[in-house]
């Protein structure tokens, strides 16, 4: 028998495994980079997405597609709306306390969850995929819905970046993340900042869950591997760097897909966990940054 | 001449005045009041059995060995001051250490027991030598983190720890004779009493734990680290003895709800489980005695009455860490020692 084939099924899937986990971690960096704040509810978030996915795709009529798209416009601008109320009910009010902050969004990923689980009920829902072509292969054919997955990502993390360096809304984040007090001196309204912070953090994380249902069913647990996986590529990173969250995530989605299909998905996942705890222990700056005080 | 001898005198009377003092340290028992309140509790306790329904000692027992577990915890979160998001990875450990000797060893159950509580105690120490490098927020991701892979782990080989459905004990694991008695695991009043018992000792062992010397480093430590340093002491050997008493407890408590219910699953390796021993700590007031059971007490019976109500009772869980943390971050007993009861620790 022949590896080949294998290889490269393992090489795509992670791809585009990579590509989801990158716009979700990214979300999880852009909030700890800029705000310090561990989000435990990240993973909620990326599950409400995909519900929302799920629920345009099943309740408007017309082509699949036309589910889709709405589904993400409303799914990302409801989860960042969500995340904003978060961000002025609960973080706000305890002044974005590390170990606090921990603490409410545990909180929140139950609330979150069980609200799912009171509207969407325990089962699991599929949806079909926007468009289907298979692109065909010497040995299997491949969906070229998970291609485009790939090119959405980057385009997204593409736009962030712009965003980020370019453009004032990034000046100002990136002025509040280097040095809170004194960016507030000069005006910055650093409370804003966080609140836009907080939301769009989410909203990557819906926009990952939404690019994702067609692929995997919606579930009212779902957001416990993204939220893990998002952890892992985060740490071994650099805690807030966006370029080693990108590197990272490649290196774990890819790492995963190909572990998980010539082992177990579980394995992956132990391997995964376990090298994060490793990092923090021993490299607590992350495998790819230089400079160790930012984080 | 004189005037030195009576020097050299006082210093003798001042010697053995300590020695005196030293000699009573053993047997002076410090804050008497918290020692009388933890005994009135415990006969409140043992009491309740007759008063309560057949459905609410079992409830109870199940509430004393949570509330161990919970006070593991609260050692190490509470007394110490550091947040661990994985302990249900010790109480799954000494779960599975005590469940998996008897089942394939037919090892009879205080052995198992004994099996469980030292083979923690190793394993405590040997995360907490890791983890403990690591402090604040790092140190509760790199706590979640090993939890997880521990957790994920009895999924892995679910060939010998039976996975998600679990294992049952076979029904020779289900009772032990004891000098000359005979324990039969399977009926409630056995159950409780046992429980009730273990429970008395951790607590009247964590009195004597948390009120002498050991637990006021414990206290330094997460008043001022750097300030105990700078007295001498070596923190970091301080801060794992708390991870590693509080690892051993909570497998403690795990062995002993494996044995007395005689199954062992994954899902008290989970997260969820982690979470719990959080929530009961910060609800009955982290850093006290008695804060756990109460919490541990409350919790139970409002996650079971919920249960009862909608699927969706967990929602509960959430709400209340959110609210404790924004309006009570000391639990209830802490609020009650801030306000009016100073010796209540």
């Amino acid at each position: 028998m022949d590896i080949a084939p294998y290889l490269l099924l393992a090489t795509l899937e992670g791809l585009v495994q990579a590509s989801v986990l990158m716009l979700t971690a990214l979300g999880l960096s852009l909030v700890f980079g800029v705000m310090r704040v561990v989000n435990v509810a990240h993973g909620e978030f990326f599950m409400v997405g995909a519900l929302i996915a799920w629920a345009c795709g099943v309740y408007i009529p017309g082509p699949p597609a036309v589910g889709f798209v709405i589904g993400l416009v409303v799914a990302p601008l409801f989860v960042g709306g969500l995340a904003w109320f978060a961000d002025w009910a609960v973080l706000k009010r305890i002044n974005y306390n590390p170990e606090g902050t921990i603490v409410s969004t545990i909180g929140m990923l139950y609330i979150i969850q069980q609200f799912a689980l009171l509207t969407f009920g325990p089962d699991a829902r599929a949806v079909d995929a926007p468009f289907y072509y298979t692109i065909r292969t010497p040995w299997f054919g491949y969906s070229s819905y998970k291609l485009f997955i790939i090119v959405i990502a980057l385009a997204l993390v593409a736009g962030l970046w712009f965003m980020l360096r370019r453009s004032k809304v990034g000046l100002l984040m990136r002025a509040t993340q280097f040095d809170k007090e004194t960016a507030q001196n000069f005006g910055i309204p650093v409370d804003k900042v966080y609140s836009a912070v907080f939301a769009i953090g989410a909203m990557l994380a819906a926009i990952g869950g939404v690019l994702v249902v067609p692929n995997q069913q919606a579930h009212y647990l779902m957001g416990t591997d993204p939220l893990l996986l998002s952890f892992v590529v985060v740490i071994v990173g650099g805690l807030g760097s966006i370029p080693g969250t990108i590197a990272a995530a490649v290196l774990i989605g890819l790492s995963d897909g190909l572990l998980s299909v010539f082992f177990s998905p579980t394995l992956a996942k132990i391997v995964s966990t376990l090298l994060v705890a490793i990092v923090l222990v021993f490299k607590p700056q992350g495998l790819f940054s230089g400079k160790g005080a930012r984080a | 001449m004189s005037l030195h001898s009576t020097e050299i005198s006082s210093v003798k009377a001042a010697k053995a005045a300590e020695a005196e003092k030293g000699k009573d340290r053993f047997m002076i028992i410090h804050n008497g009041r918290l020692f009388a309140l933890s005994l009135a509790t415990l006969s409140v306790l043992f009491v309740l059995q007759f008063a309560l329904s057949d459905y609410l000692v079992l409830a109870l027992t199940r509430i004393l060995i949570m509330s161990i577990f919970a006070m593991g915890y609260n050692m190490l979160m509470g007394y110490t001051g550091l947040l661990s998001l994985g302990h249900a990875m010790f109480f799954g450990f000494g779960l599975y250490a005590a469940g998996l000797s008897s089942y394939y060893f037919g090892t009879s159950l205080p052995v198992s027991f004994v099996i469980a509580i030292a083979t923690s105690l190793v394993f405590s120490f040997i995360i907490g030598l890791l983890a403990l490098r690591t402090e604040g927020v790092s140190f509760m991701i790199v706590t979640l983190m090993f939890a997880q892979a521990a957790y994920l782990a009895t999924l892995y080989f679910s060939k010998i720890t039976g996975g998600d459905q679990g294992l049952t004990l076979p029904t020779d694991a289900r009772s032990f004779s004891l000098l000359g008695a005979n324990f039969d695991m399977t009926s409630d009043v056995v159950r409780f009493n046992l429980a009730f018992g273990i429970f008395a000792v951790v607590l009247i062992f964590f009195f004597f734990v948390t009120q002498g010397p050991l637990g006021r480093l414990f206290t330094a430590v997460r008043e001022n680290e750097p300030r105990t340093q700078m007295l001498g002491f070596d923190t970091y050997r301080v801060r794992l003895a708390a991870f590693t008493l509080s690892g051993t407890v909570c497998g403690l408590a795990g062995a002993l709800y494996a044995l007395m219910f005689g199954y062992i699953g994954s899902a008290f390796a989970g997260f969820h489980y982690s979470i719990e021993a959080l929530l009961f700590t910060l609800v009955g007031g982290p850093g006290t005695l008695l804060g756990p059971l109460l919490g541990t007490g409350i919790m139970t019976m409002l996650i079971d009455r919920l249960s009862g109500i909608t699927t969706a009772y967990l929602i509960i869980i959430g709400i209340i860490l959110i609210v404790v943390n924004m309006w009570f971050p000391k639990g209830i007993l802490g609020t009650i020692r801030e306000r009016w009861v100073p010796w209540l620790k």
